[in-house]
């Protein structure tokens, strides 16, 4: 991701969301169950997306934070869908070469005897390509 | 009444209990679930990228057996749920997705969302209703105060899954008076409990987990109940309660005497 343009282009088409669309009220991040956690929340993927500041959003871990639980995207009053511009970044990320957050190798030590599935096929799905 | 059923890997595997219970109640209330042949484990998590492809294939495989068994397709695990029904949304109204998906599958009679995916839940509450649910309970669970956690996944984004109105809910409270028990009603029911970080970072699950219990807790419940494997594991092992966490066909099998 050079080339700035480029990145902020294939992020809008990769999402599908309009970030013009969005007021700045800030009501995905008060409902966003990860808000402690993160670097850049909702609001703040969404309007740097739409500034082009994507190699900030990016090199921070908050790519990896969000809990895909779509509470931005029902609450969010203008349609906006924060969480799809979340997931366009991080995989703008994983899907170059060495750039998996998680390896099948990483899981072993993860186990615990209880783990369901679900949990590892969404790690996987979610870390790595 | 037939259904084509898409169990999920979990539920072959760490949530046995979500399963079997689901099919001894479905037998005991007149309906059948009739397990794909041929099903693949859909992912877990719904892929939101438009250029997702080759992620949402196995959703539509088993959308294609089902309709080409001319039967609708039932979910009991939420994540599957979410993924199949999501996907199957793509299908119907997103031309650019269909497309590509059809080039790739290369069906005989390509696929345009034309499949009904219902949950579990809904074939209780719309195909057999909770009033016949209610005559066919043998052991009512009368005195048990229960806390319905819908999470995440059954109810958003709410006009993909419209399953139940996503901010204020009733049809787990609904399904939990049917079988003679008394809802708890509660905060945190429908906020997420964190499970898809529980892996790699247990702190941030922790934190989800115990603040939902606590809710559960402090409202009176006795047991907290879940349709999602993730839930169940999450909230049971990093909730840091004692409340009992358990699905909800285990209840249901309870009442109707199947279990
Ligand atoms: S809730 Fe919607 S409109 Fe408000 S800040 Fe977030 S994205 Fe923008
Ligand atoms: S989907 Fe992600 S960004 Fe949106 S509210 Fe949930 S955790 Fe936060
Ligand atoms: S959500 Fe789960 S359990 Fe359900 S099939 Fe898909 S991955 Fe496996
Ligand atoms: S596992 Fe937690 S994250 Fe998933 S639906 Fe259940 S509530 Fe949301």
């Amino acid at each position: 991701m050079s080339h700035s343009n480029n990145a902020t282009e294939q992020v809008l088409r990769s999402s599908g969301v309009d970030v013009r669309k969005c007021m700045r009220c800030g009501k995905c991040t008060a409902t966003c169950p990860a808000f402690d956690e993160m670097e850049y929340h909702p609001h703040q993927f969404v309007y740097m997306v739409e500034k082009g500041e994507i190699e900030k959003l990016a090199a921070s871990p908050s790519i990896y934070k969000c809990l895909s639980c779509f509470a931005c995207v029902d609450r969010c009053p203008r349609g906006v869908e924060p969480a799809k511009v979340v997931e366009a970044v991080r995989l703008a990320v994983i899907r170059q070469q060495g750039q998996n957050h998680m390896k099948s190798d990483d899981i072993p030590a993860l186990l615990d005897e209880d783990m369901p599935q679900q949990l590892l096929v969404s790690a996987m799905r979610k870390y790595s390509k | 009444m037939k259904f084509s059923y898409y169990p999920g890997c979990t539920l072959k595997t760490k949530g046995k209990d979500l399963d079997r219970y689901g099919r001894l109640s479905a037998e005991a209330l007149g309906f059948t679930l009739e397990e794909l042949p041929d099903w693949q484990c859909c992912g877990a998590v719904y892929p939101m990228a438009k250029d997702e492809i080759a992620t949402k294939l196995s959703a539509v495989r088993a959308l294609v057996s089902a309709r080409d068994a001319g039967e609708e397709l039932v979910t009991l695990c939420s994540a599957c749920h979410n993924v199949i029904k999501q996907t199957n949304h793509d299908m119907a109204t997103d031309a650019d997705i269909a497309l590509r998906v059809n080039n790739y599958l290369g069906l005989e009679t390509p696929y345009n969302g034309e499949t009904t995916v219902l949950h579990y839940l809904e074939v209780l509450r719309d195909r057999v209703g909770f009033d016949k649910i209610k005559a066919a309970v043998k052991n009512p669970l009368t005195g048990r105060k229960i806390a319905a956690y819908y999470g995440c996944l059954l109810l958003r984004p709410g006009k993909v899954m419209q399953f139940d109105d996503p901010e204020n809910p009733t049809i787990l409270e609904n399904f939990i008076r049917a079988i003679g028990a008394e809802p708890v009603i509660w905060g945190m029911r429908n906020e997420c409990c964190g499970g898809y970080v529980a892996a790699e970072n247990k702190a941030q699950a922790e934190k989800r987990s115990s603040i939902v219990m606590e809710d559960a807790k402090k409202n009176g419940a006795d047991t907290v109940i879940t349709a999602c494997p993730l839930c169940l594991y999450n909230l049971a092992k990093n909730g840091g309660s004692d409340l009992p966490v358990v699905y909800f066909t285990e209840l249901l099998a309870e009442a109707l005497g199947v279990k």
